[in-house]
């Protein structure tokens, strides 16, 4: 039995969330989200794979050669874009509360309201 | 809370979650053995029905292609917000670093970047449309090949003066791009509709597995969405390059 992919998976889920957690720049906890969604991309294929298996494309190999499963591969892609977009709505409004704030760190602009 | 509580708070949450994911992941399936069975029925039977032999693309498109639709609009929803969050705020006014200005933030470009910047850009946008048009066939796609568009657009930016180009970029087009890119989703799937079909339901002839003019509707989707794609992170990339160079907050020095 062979766990790894797996494990990676959840190391990056982990490593990731405590990234966003421990943060003092938005910039840096918008890039950890970044790898704790690049988790779930490697959990996605990690299931669809199969040992020897190629890619699910028949344009140079014949239809019914051992491929891996192609609704994965399909869900990653979704996940990707959904991932780029987010991280690029997310830094958008890094930049406005840098704007009004004079600072990136959860912290700093904390504590000026209060 | 205080940064250090924070972080002990965090390391025995993380250590429950990490324990339960960790159970969890042991309950999968062995890594490598496939239990199926929807990936081995679609790569056994995608090519014969939809002639993509791209089964990732059929699945995409055409087996989950409403799902597919709703993603697009994510995308166009994020770029939509990213343009609002970023709209001139109060007291904000737009100055065009002039060349001599002194506070001019935009560095010059290096002969290098310009020169491999130009180079680079022709083969780039033939690799985008060629990764749009043959997504039914080989690894690509609309997604993949609008975002390969879209460096081509930075590549510009990299090698020219963005100040310049800013005066002569065709706002209207990409704005028109990116609405059609998004319409035309919806326009392929109303065809079915129209033809007597299901929402989406391919209409099309399908011609033959490998041919650039097969699949149906999947490279017209494909197109879609490679225009949509491809415009909407050109207005990313401009949205961001004009908060940097454009973009004044009131008292600065100009």
């Amino acid at each position: 039995m062979i766990y790894l992919p797996y494990a990676v998976a959840a190391w990056l889920f982990l490593v990731g969330l405590y990234g966003i957690v421990t943060s003092r720049n938005l910039v840096h906890a918008v890039t950890c989200l970044s790898v704790v969604q690049s988790s779930t991309y490697i959990l996605l294929l990690a299931v669809g794979f199969e040992r020897g298996g190629t890619a699910p494309i028949f344009l140079d190999v014949p239809v019914g050669t051992k491929a891996v499963d192609p609704v994965v591969g399909a869900l990653t892609l979704t996940d990707i874009v959904v991932g780029a977009t987010v991280s690029a709505l997310l830094l958008a409004l890094a930049v406005q509360i840098f704007k009004h704030h004079g600072t990136l760190d959860p912290e700093r602009f904390r504590s000026r309201e209060d | 809370m205080t940064p250090a509580l924070r972080r002990r708070v965090f390391l025995v949450a993380g250590a429950v979650a990490g324990g339960l994911l960790l159970w969890g992941l042991t309950g999968l399936p062995d890594y490598g053995v496939y239990p199926g069975p929807y990936g081995d029925v679609l790569n056994a039977v995608a090519v014969d029905e939809r002639k993509a032999t791209n089964v990732v693309a059929a699945v995409t498109f055409d087996y989950r292609g409403v799902d597919t639709m709703g993603e697009e609009y994510i995308l166009f929803a994020a770029v939509i917000g990213v343009a609002i969050v970023l709209r001139a705020q109060r007291g904000e006014t737009e100055q065009e670093p002039d060349e001599d200005a002194a506070d001019r933030r935009a560095p010059g470009t290096s002969n290098a970047v310009r020169v491999l910047g130009l180079a680079l850009l022709g083969p780039v946008v033939l690799f985008g449309i060629y990764m749009v048009a043959h997504g039914h066939l080989s690894p690509g796609g609309g997604f993949q090949g609008g975002v390969v568009l879209a460096t081509g657009a930075l590549l510009v930016y990299l090698s020219g003066e963005y100040v310049t180009l800013r005066r002569v970029r065709p706002v209207a087009l990409i704005d028109l791009a990116e609405g059609s890119g998004a319409a035309g989703y919806v326009a392929v799937g109303l065809l079915g509709l129209a033809a007597g079909a299901a929402f989406l339901e391919n209409v099309l002839p399908l011609g033959q597995p490998g041919a650039l003019l097969s699949s149906g509707m999947i490279p017209l989707i494909n197109l879609a969405v490679g225009l949509e794609v491809a415009a909407g992170f050109v207005l990313l990339l401009s949205e961001f390059l004009e908060q940097t160079l454009v973009v004044r907050r009131p008292g600065e020095v100009t």
